[in-house]
C-alpha cells in the first residue's frame, strides 16, 4: 500500500508543480491545492497505514493507527483552506486592479 | 570583573544613562557636564597606575566572556597600553569640556552625540588594553562604527553622509583584512592572546603564513591610520563636529593603527618585509600628506592632510625602528630603538599640539562662521588667546623650539639618518631616500604650518566676507582645553625626560622587550651641538620653508599640471560606482520579478539537494514491506484520483478544472476513511465543500484558462522540473516510510482518557496536549479572514473606482 501511495503522491506532486509553474493565477492556486493534498497523504503514509482501528478509545479495538499524523493533517487542512481562500481573493483583486492574470506581466516595477 | 574592567567599561555603562539624563536635565544644564565625569574619573584612576607600570610591572586581569571559544576579555596593561589609555581619557576629558561650549544645548541632539562619543571612548580604551585579539578586533570595528555615527552626526548634510560612508567602507575593509590576519596568527600559535603569540614568535617566523598574516594586519593598520593610498577618507571625515575631529580623527582613533603596529612589532619586527612596508608606506604618506596640505583652503582639510602626514611620520619611525629587533641585544639595537622611542614621543606630542590646533580651528569656525582661509584674516587683534595657542601648536608642528615638536622632530631626523645606514634588509643604498624624503616633507610641513598660523590671523580683517558679524574672542570655557594642551606642549619641551621616564620608556619596553632603557640615547636633549646634522637639517627646513612660503604664488601653479582625474578620490568614486552597477546587473539577471523563476529556483534546489544528499550519504535503499494490504477499492479510488488530477491539468475549461479539483478533494475524504481517520474525513468534507464554493464564486471574475499560446521550451522546462519534483517526492516517501529509526510516541497519547478525559485521541491532541498550537492555527485562520475582508472591502483613498 505504501508503495502505491508513494507513486500517487509523486504524480499529484508533479501535476501540482506543473500547474504552479504556469503563468496563470488560477492555475497556480489549483496547483497549490493539489500539492497540499499530496503533502497530507505523505504525512499519512509516514505514520504507517491501516495499522489498527481508528484512534477512538472504545472496547472494539485493541490497537489504533498513529494519531499524531492525523492531528497534524487536521491542522494542515484548516491552514490550507485559509491560504487558498486568501490567494483566491488576492488574485481576484490583482486581476481587477491590473486587468491581467498573467504572472509575466505582474512583475512589479523597477524601484520596489 | 575587576575594578580595572569597570574603569574600561565605564563609558559604555555611562552611555546607557545619557539619554535619560539628557531628557531630564538638559534644559537646565548642558549634558556634557555629566559626561565629563566619566573620562576624568578614568584619567585620574589611570594616573595612579603610572608608578607601578613605570617600575616595569604589568597588570593582567582576566574576565570570562565566551569561555567556550577561548575568548576572554583580558586586560593587559603595560607601558604602551597605559600611554594610549592616558591619551584617550585625557584628551577625552578636554574634548568633552570643549564640546560643552561648542555644541549648543538648545539646537543639537546632544544625547546622540554623547552616546556615540562614550561608545567610542569605551571601545578605544578596550582596544588598547585588551590582550585577546578577537576582543581587540571587535572593539576595533566598534570604533569604526562610532566614527561613522559621529561623522554623520549632522546627517541632514549630504557631505556628512558620504564622508561617513567612505570612512566606514575603507576602515571596515581594513578591519576585515586584519581579522583574517589575526586569525592566521591564532592558527599558527593556537592562542588568541597577544602575549602568548609574542612568546611563541619563533613559530610565527617559520610559518609560511608569516607574510600573508603580516600584510593583512598591515592593511588594517594602514586603513585605520589613513596611510597612503587609504588616506582619502580622513579629509572627508572632517564633516564631523570639530570636537570629534580633534578627538577621533587626530588624537586617538587614527592612532589605533599605530598602536596595532607597535603592539605587533615584537612579532613581525626584524624582518625585511616589515621594515620596507611600514617604513616605506610611512615615508610616502608623510610626503603625500604634507604636499596636499599646502594646497588646501579649508582649515580643517589642511589639518586633515597634516594629520595624514604626521601619522605617516610616526609610521615610518615605527618601521625603521623595527630593525632593532633584528639585533638581539646591545648597542646596535639601541641605535634603531631610538626611532621607536621617537615614534612614541611624537605620537604623544602630536596628540597635544594637533588637538590644540583643531580646537583653534573650531573656535575660528564657531566665532566667524567660516574656515576658508581666503575669507579669514586679521584675527590677531580680536582673538589674542586663540592666536597664542595657534602659534604654539603650529610652531610645534613645524618643529621649532621651544616646543615639544622640535624635540621629536630632531629625533625623527636622527631615526631617519640611522635608517639610511641600514644594510641588513637588502636594497642597500635605497635607504638613503629616507632622510631625503623626510627632509623635503618637513619643508612642506613648515610651509603649511605657516599658512595655518599666518593666513587667518595676520593680514586684513574683511568683515564683509564673514558670515557672522561682531566677531570676538571665544568664551572662557572654550579656551581652557586648548590652553591646557598648549601649555603641555611647552612643558614637555622643558621637562621631556620626566615624560620619558614615566610614560615613554615603559611603552618602549612593550614594543622592544629586550631594550635597556637606561642607555643614554634615550635621554632627550634640545641641544646637540653645532656639529649635529639634525640641527642643520632643521635650519635648512626653516630657511627653505620661509623661502617657499613667501614665493608660494609662483610655484603653486605647478599643482595645476596634476590632473584631477588621476586623484585617488576619483579612483575611489569610480570603483564604488562600478561595483554598484556590476552587482545591480548581476542581481537583475536572476531577480527577474517573475514568480515562476523564483519557484523554479526553489524546485530545482529541492530536487538537487534532496537527491544529491541521498546519493552522497548512500541512502537510497527501499523497503517494500508494507503494513497495509491493498484492496480493489483502494486501487479504484487512487486511479480515479489521478485521473481527476490529470483533468485539472489538461482541461481548458475553468469549471471543469474546479470541479475535478473538488473531485480530488472528495476522494481524499474516502482515503481518509479507508486509513481509519474519521476526524480528517469530516473536516476534509466540510473544507472541500467550502473551498469549491469559493472557487466557483471567484472564477466568474477571473479570465478563462488556456487561451494563450505557450512556447514549447516553456512547457518542456516545466514538465522536466515537475517530473523531477514528483520523482524526488516519491523516492523520499518510499525511503522514509521504509526506515523507522524511532519508536512512535503515539502510545503516550493513547492514554488520552486518563490524561485528558477524552476518548477521541486526535481531538485530545488538538485541544488538550497541543492546545496552544491549535490556538495559533485559529489565529492564522483569523488573519487570513481579516485579509480576505480587507482585500474585498477596503479601498485606499484616491485609487480609481474599479468595483466589479
Amino acid at each position: 500500500m505504501e508503495t502505491i501511495m508513494a507513486i500517487v503522491i509523486g504524480i499529484l506532486f508533479s501535476i501540482g508543480t506543473y500547474l504552479i509553474l504556469s503563468n496563470q493565477m488560477l492555475r497556480i492556486i489549483l496547483g497549490l491545492s493539489l500539492i497540499s493534498h499530496a503533502i497530507n497523504l505523505m504525512i499519512m503514509v509516514m505514520g504507517g497505514l491501516k495499522t489498527g482501528g481508528p484512534p477512538l478509545l472504545s472496547e472494539s479495538f485493541q490497537s489504533f493507527t498513529d494519531a499524531i499524523p492525523q492531528a497534524l493533517i487536521l491542522t494542515a487542512i484548516v491552514i490550507n483552506f485559509a491560504v487558498t481562500a486568501f490567494l483566491l481573493v488576492l488574485s481576484y483583486r490583482t486581476y481587477k486592479k491590473h486587468g491581467t492574470d498573467d504572472m509575466n506581466q505582474l512583475r512589479g516595477n523597477e524601484h520596489e | 570583573m575587576s575594578f580595572m574592567h569597570f574603569i574600561i567599561l565605564l563609558p559604555f555603562i555611562a552611555a546607557i544613562f545619557i539619554p535619560f539624563v539628557y531628557k531630564k536635565w538638559n534644559i537646565h544644564l548642558h549634558t556634557g557636564w555629566f559626561v565629563i565625569i566619566v573620562p576624568l574619573f578614568i584619567f585620574i584612576n589611570l594616573l595612579f597606575q603610572i608608578p607601578a607600570i613605570s617600575n616595569g610591572d604589568t597588570i593582567f586581569l582576566s574576565m570570562k566572556w565566551i569561555p567556550s571559544l577561548g575568548i576572554n576579555f583580558d586586560i593587559y596593561l603595560d607601558g604602551l597600553a597605559l600611554m594610549f589609555a592616558l591619551i584617550i581619557s585625557g584628551i577625552g576629558t578636554l574634548v568633552v569640556l570643549y564640546s560643552i561650549f561648542y555644541m549648543a544645548k538648545e539646537r543639537e541632539a546632544l544625547h546622540n552625540f554623547y552616546v556615540y562619543l562614550l561608545m567610542f571612548m569605551g571601545a578605544m580604551l578596550g582596544l588598547v588594553s585588551s590582550d585577546n585579539v578577537l576582543v581587540l578586533y571587535t572593539l576595533w570595528e566598534l570604533t569604526s562604527v562610532s566614527s561613522f555615527l559621529l561623522i554623520a552626526y549632522w546627517y541632514e548634510r549630504k557631505k556628512s553622509r558620504s564622508g561617513a560612508l567612505k570612512s566606514m567602507i575603507i576602515t571596515v575593509f581594513g578591519g576585515l583584512a586584519m581579522l583574517a590576519g589575526l586569525i592566521m596568527l591564532a592558527m599558527i600559535t593556537d592562542t588568541y592572546s597577544i602575549r602568548e603569540m609574542i612568546a611563541s614568535v619563533n613559530l610565527i617566523i617559520e610559518s609560511p603564513l608569516f607574510i600573508p598574516a603580516m600584510v593583512l594586519v598591515l592593511l588594517g593598520a594602514f586603513t585605520k591610520s589613513a596611510q597612503f593610498p587609504f588616506s582619502i577618507w580622513l579629509p572627508d571625515a572632517m564633516e564631523a563636529p570639530t570636537p570629534v575631529s580633534a578627538y577621533l580623527h587626530s588624537a586617538t582613533m587614527v592612532k589605533a593603527g599605530l598602536y596595532l603596529l607597535a603592539r605587533m612589532t615584537p612579532i613581525f619586527g626584524g624582518s625585511a618585509a616589515w621594515f620596507w612596508l611600514v617604513g616605506g608606506v610611512g615615508i610616502i604618506t608623510i610626503f603625500y600628506g604634507s604636499i596636499r596640505a599646502v594646497r588646501q583652503t579649508d582649515l580643517k582639510a589642511l589639518l586633515a592632510y597634516s594629520t595624514i602626514s604626521q601619522l605617516g611620520l610616526i609610521m615610518s619611525l615605527l618601521g625603521v625602528g623595527s630593525a632593532a629587533l633584528y639585533f638581539n641585544i646591545g648597542n646596535a639595537q639601541e641605535v634603531y630603538a631610538v626611532a621607536i622611542f621617537a615614534a612614541l614621543f611624537h605620537l604623544f606630542n602630536h596628540s597635544t599640539f594637533k588637538g590644540a590646533l583643531f580646537m583653534v580651528v573650531g573656535i575660528i569656525d564657531h566665532e566667524t562662521g567660516t574656515r576658508d582661509i581666503r575669507r579669514l584674516g586679521g584675527l590677531l587683534t580680536i582673538m589674542p588667546v586663540t592666536f597664542t595657542i595657534a602659534l604654539i601648536g603650529s610652531l610645534s608642528m613645524a618643529g621649532l623650539p621651544p616646543f615639544n615638536g622640535f624635540l621629536s622632530k630632531e629625533m625623527f631626523f636622527t631615526g631617519m639618518l640611522h635608517a639610511s645606514e641600514v644594510n641588513i634588509f637588502g636594497l642597500d643604498g635605497w635607504t638613503i631616500l629616507f632622510p631625503i624624503i623626510a627632509w623635503i616633507a618637513s619643508v612642506f610641513t613648515f610651509i603649511y604650518c605657516m599658512i595655518l598660523l599666518l593666513k587667518p590671523f595676520l593680514g586684513k580683517l574683511q568683515p564683509e566676507k564673514l558670515p557672522k558679524d561682531n566677531v570676538h574672542e571665544a568664551p572662557f570655557g572654550m579656551l581652557v582645553p586648548p590652553v591646557i594642551l598648549g601649555s603641555l606642549v611647552v612643558l614637555v619641551f622643558f621637562f621631556p625626560n620626566l615624560l620619558a621616564e614615566y610614560i615613554l620608556k615603559p611603552a618602549l619596553v612593550s614594543v622592544i622587550p629586550t631594550v635597556s632603557t637606561g642607555n643614554e640615547v634615550f635621554e632627550i636633549h634640545a641641544w646637540h651641538g653645532f656639529d649635529s646634522i639634525e640641527l642643520w637639517m632643521t635650519i635648512g627646513v626653516i630657511f627653505f620653508g620661509l623661502l617657499l612660503f613667501f614665493s608660494i604664488k609662483k610655484w603653486n601653479i605647478a599643482f595645476r599640471f596634476f590632473p584631477d582625474k588621476l586623484s585617488l578620490n576619483n579612483l575611489y568614486n569610480a570603483t564604488i560606482e562600478n561595483m554598484e552597477k556590476q552587482s545591480a546587473s548581476f542581481t537583475d539577471r536572476y531577480m527577474t520579478g517573475n514568480i515562476r523563476h523564483y519557484l523554479l529556483y526553489i524546485f530545482i534546489f529541492i530536487t538537487v539537494i534532496m537527491i544529491g544528499s541521498l546519493i552522497s550519504f548512500d541512502a537510497i535503499s527501499f523497503n517494500f514491506s508494507s503494513t497495509g494490504e491493498i484492496s480493489i477499492y483502494d486501487i479504484g479510488i487512487l486511479v480515479v484520483m489521478v485521473a481527476a488530477a490529470m483533468t485539472t491539468l489538461l482541461t481548458k475549461n475553468r469549471i471543469t478544472a474546479i470541479v475535478s479539483l473538488g473531485a480530488v478533494g472528495y476522494l481524499m475524504v474516502m482515503l481518509f476513511v479507508i486509513f481509519r481517520a474519521p476526524d480528517l474525513a469530516l473536516t476534509q468534507m466540510v473544507v472541500e465543500t467550502v473551498t469549491t464554493v469559493l472557487f466557483l464564486l471567484c472564477f466568474y471574475h477571473l479570465p478563462k484558462l488556456g487561451k494563450r499560446l505557450e512556447k514549447m521550451k516553456f512547457k518542456v522546462t516545466n514538465l522536466i522540473i515537475s517530473i523531477g519534483v514528483g520523482l524526488t517526492v516519491t523516492i523520499m516517501t518510499l525511503i522514509a516510510s521504509g526506515h523507522r529509526l524511532h519508536v512512535p510516541i503515539t502510545n503516550f497519547f493513547e492514554n488520552a482518557y486518563e490524561l485528558a478525559g477524552a476518548k477521541n485521541i486526535v481531538n485530545a491532541i488538538l485541544v488538550d496536549f497541543r492546545g496552544f498550537d491549535t490556538m495559533l492555527e485559529i489565529s492564522v485562520l483569523l488573519i487570513a479572514g481579516v485579509g480576505v475582508f480587507t482585500l474585498i472591502k477596503l479601498r485606499p483613498k484616491g485609487s480609481e473606482n474599479d468595483e466589479a
